[in-house]
């Protein structure tokens, strides 16, 4: 028979306790994000005391360690952009193309081997892309083409950056293209459509906030990227849209001044924690824009 | 019907869309190529520079002035040493917050909120987490430039991808599998220690291994917190002067002289190496561990 | 009395057990009787409408989602050493009630239990009561079976781990194995998987998992539904031995299996409020021969369900 003792609560303290603990380690996360913000943050404004907000945001000359120093930040924002716009121009195409064939095209033995290939692609640490640049890129690709190209140029990291993240978008296309249902397909192709209009007409446009989402991350990844740039591109902040120019990007700014002999405390220390802060807050924007756009893509179905 | 009739009012132009089709079809595999083949041509270039490199000197030496004696020694010794020691930081921490976020959150907002917290973390650039560790790790708490603040600096970079993989591999279990343990008198923890965790264990180690593989290419946040260019002694864990193999491939590759790109190229075929090994155990773990599950 | 749902939090959101299909019969009914007494230790004669010895007693009880009332108004005494069955049309609250029973919606946050529901005259959502104790005494078989990916032996020995069995394990898993009818075609392979089974012999083995707890009480969803008749005659067969040791509630959507097996039917049904409730309860054999009910009747003639 039953009595009440036998189903009362024995539960020991340490289910509490490892609830407790469990709950702490994904607090961790939090712990780091608020710490993440709040160090940018305090540096950054000490920063903008001494070289005040309108130079910073509103120069146009970046100039950190040789007089006259000029704390413009524009330079390091368009060079930051025109490395990876360059990588999108190249690195979206052939994703795109890349993943249109991996969903739409490929058996699945084919599939089975070339997605693994893709994604050991995107595990190849970025310095060794970085050395491609330079020892390939640069002098047998792109000097033949233009003979008074820099050892430096923006263009080769554009190249490089965009073979790191095709694999990123060929995947997350991917994946959005698969997600579209077959009964879309099947519409498209009743109404007597070659496979290419159907893919053309129907299955992209339907997957197009998944892709576009992927886009957009991808961007991201090419704006933080760093020893590939660091690299290929040089460390010569100015203000051009050529892709032929060295041009230094906010990341590898950062790291020069790391390399540098730059004592702690000094202005050049503090604008390495600025352009952080700025760096940081322009990707977090455009993470949040891609999980928004997938958030909407999702309700679609 | 009259076929006739109906026949003059579509010209289905089938030869020439078809054509198109196939044009398409031929770009596609092109980019798929173009991909491969820029790898392949980088793999086979590194490989021919490397390869009047590479020997048991080079992988045993000291980085040296004069490149016919240098060796990367110091650096597979920090490489090791600092990726393992943050997954040790990393593994129990991930492991543990992904076990709470999955199988004990229940849909509040503040559990929404760690959720996505963990997602945007994972996309923040590498190089925010070296600047991080500079502030707190070398100067806040003045552990200096050494093994252990790349470590723990690298710990918090992996994190987010070992709590992210781990949810999922707890995530693939199915639910039919708690009821049972739950029906049979088991508390939240027994159902998640004895039930879950060993059914998803293969999913959570080949995580950790991808984890392993993206720490041990990782460069720029370990330059901010002291990887050094020029190391010719072992590194030690509160040591201050350390480095790491790409840190290594990246102070040769930006020397002039022709041989120490060549030196370059051999540190970076070590680096592959490592990579290539750790990716085939985790494919091994996969089919060993994951297989015999068929839920 | 209203009894909130003890704080454990779900794994996952929270997913009604109950399904409500979007185009269930809506129902024209008389108010309902109550057919069944929950006054316990009442007469041992199986002729009369009151059951015998009862193990569990519900009064009063209503099951809520939230705002949404799935079930209402029960009146129930389950009898020892007896198999009740729970008939229905889909989406009526028969599942819900029965992971009430052994507290498995406590999982789901935001249900709520109105009423009161006693084992042996304990109150099971007494202060102080704990789910986990209360599984290890009620025990509970699903619909598609759910073997652990281990062993035969290990899948057994689960439960009595976690309880802290302190006697002989191997003993308890032949004892177990040989009362769920599988011990002779597992004897020599225990260490195999215990997925590795046909679907009649994973359903056995979860039967003897659940004993294994030496529980009173078995609780069982649809346990049928995911097998091939000749399984499911075997199951009944182990369901008719099974009841000198335990006390059986079992959930079909089969009639004929709760005519074949049963030996007291509860006959539940959807509301025009959709909340289900209890349409009549008797012994099995004049539910099915001659119901009280127009409601019942129409049922078990299947002139609707």
């Amino acid at each position: 028979m039953t009595t009440a003792a036998d189903l009362t609560a024995r539960r020991p303290a340490s289910e509490r306790l490892i609830e407790v603990g469990l709950r702490a380690a994904a607090a961790v996360g939090i712990l780091t994000t608020v710490g993440l913000i709040i160090v940018l943050l305090y540096e950054t404004v000490e920063f903008l005391a001494l070289v005040g907000p309108l130079d910073f945001f509103g120069g146009t000359k970046w100039s950190p360690s040789i007089t006259p120093y000029a704390w413009g930040v524009w330079p390091l924002i368009t060079g930051t952009m025109l490395v990876s716009g360059l990588a999108i121009l190249f690195g979206a195409p052939l994703g795109l193309l890349a993943g249109i064939y991996l969903a739409l095209y490929a058996s699945d033995r084919v599939r089975n081997i070339v997605k693994p290939t893709l994604e050991m692609i995107a595990g190849i640490p970025t310095i060794v892309l970085g050395f491609f640049a330079i020892t390939v890129i640069t002098p047998q690709l792109l000097k033949p083409i233009f003979p008074d190209i820099g050892g430096f140029n923006a263009l080769a990291g554009g190249i490089v950056v965009g073979i790191l993240i095709t694999p990123l978008i060929a995947s997350l296309s991917d994946d959005a293209l698969r997600a579209v249902p077959r009964a879309l397909g099947e519409g498209a192709y009743a109404m007597g459509a070659t496979k290419f209009e159907v893919i053309r007409s129907a299955i992209v446009p339907a997957a197009l906030s998944g892709i576009f989402a992927s886009l957009i991350l991808a961007l991201s990844r090419a704006i933080g990227e760093t020893m590939a740039v660091v690299l290929a591109v040089g460390a010569n902040p100015q203000l051009t849209l050529d892709p032929r120019e060295s041009v230094q990007t906010m990341t590898a700014f950062i790291v020069a001044v790391s390399l540098g002999d730059t004592p702690a405390g000094s202005i050049q220390f503090k604008a390495l924690f600025a352009v952080g802060a700025v760096l940081f807050t322009i990707t977090f924007l455009l993470n949040i824009l891609s999980e928004r756009i997938v958030r909407r893509f999702r309700q679609v179905y | 019907m009259d076929a006739a009739a109906v026949q003059p009012r579509f010209e289905p132009r089938l030869a020439r869309r078809k054509l198109y089709g196939t044009i398409f079809y031929g770009l596609c595999i092109l980019a798929v190529a173009i991909l491969i083949l820029a790898i392949l041509i980088l793999l086979v270039d590194v490989f021919i520079r490397a390869l009047p490199w590479l020997s048991l000197d080079f992988i045993t030496g000291v980085p040296s002035r004069r490149a016919a004696e240098a060796g990367i020694w110091p650096a597979i010794l920090g490489s090791l040493l600092i990726v393992g020691l943050a997954t040790v930081f990393a593994f129990p921490i991930g492991l543990a917050a992904a076990i709470y976020l999955e199988e004990y959150a229940s849909d509040t907002r503040t559990n929404r909120l760690l959720r996505t917290n963990i997602s945007n973390l994972s996309g923040v650039p590498s190089i925010v987490y070296g600047i991080f560790g500079l502030a707190i790790f070398v100067r806040a708490l003045s552990l200096g430039y050494t093994p252990l603040s790349a470590a723990l600096t690298l710990a918090l970079l992996i994190l987010p991808v070992v709590i992210i993989v781990t949810m999922e591999a707890l995530r693939a279990v199915p639910r039919a599998q708690r009821e049972g343990a739950y029906a049979l008198g088991a508390t939240r923890w027994q159902v998640t220690a004895r039930a879950v965790l060993p059914a998803a264990w293969g999913g959570i180690l080949t995580g950790i291994i991808l984890a392993l593989a993206r720490a041990i290419g990782e460069t720029a946040p370990l330059i901010l917190v002291g990887a050094a260019g020029f190391v010719t002694f072992a590194p030690s864990v509160l040591g201050e002067g350390f480095t790491v193999l790409p840190m290594q491939i990246f102070q040769w590759a930006g020397l002039p002289q022709a041989d120490f790109q060549g030196l370059a190229a051999a540190a970076i075929v070590v680096l592959l190496v490592m990579l290539l090994l750790l990716n085939a155990v985790a494919l091994l773990l996969r089919a060993r561990l994951g297989r015999h599950i068929q839920w | 009395m209203t009894v909130a749902a003890s704080p454990l939090s779900a794994p996952d959101g929270a997913q009604p057990q109950a399904d409500r299909p979007a185009d269930s019969p809506t129902v024209r009914t008389r108010v309902p009787e109550v057919a069944a007494s929950t006054t316990a230790g009442t007469t041992t004669d199986p002729a009369t409408d009151e059951p015998g010895d009862v193990v569990l007693a519900l009064s009063g009880v209503s099951l809520r989602y939230g705002a949404f009332r799935a079930v209402r108004d029960v009146e129930l005494a389950v009898g020892r050493n007896a198999v009740t069955a729970l008939i229905g049309p889909s989406g009526c609250g028969k599942t819900t009630l029965l992971r009430t029973l052994n507290r498995m919606n406590d999982l789901v946050p935001g249900f709520i239990v109105e009423g009161r529901i006693t084992f042996d005259e304990v109150d099971l959502f007494g202060p102080g009561v704990d789910a986990v104790a209360v599984r290890r005494r009620i025990g509970m078989v699903f619909q598609k079976p759910n073997p652990f990916p281990r062993s035969i032996y290990d899948n057994i020995a689960f439960g009595p781990k976690i309880n802290g069995y302190q006697g002989d394990m191997d003993e308890l898993v032949e004892t177990s194995l040989r009362r769920a009818a599988l011990w002779n075609e597992v004897k020599d392979k225990l260490k195999q998987s215990g997925m590795a089974l046909s679907g009649g012999q994973q359903q056995r083995l979860c039967i003897a998992r659940a004993i294994a707890t030496e529980p009173e009480v078995i609780l069982m969803d649809e346990p049928c539904s995911a097998l091939d008749p000749r399984a499911t005659l075997q199951i009944e067969e182990l369901i008719r031995e099974l009841k000198s040791r335990y006390t059986i509630v079992i959930v079909t959507h089969n009639m004929q299996q709760a005519a074949r097996a049963s030996d007291r039917t509860v006959f539940m049904t959807m509301g025009e409020d959709r909340a289900g409730y209890i349409v009549e309860t008797g012994p099995t054999n004049r539910i099915f021969t001659q119901p009280t009910h127009q409601l019942t009747d129409d049922y078990v003639s299947g002139r609707f369900g």
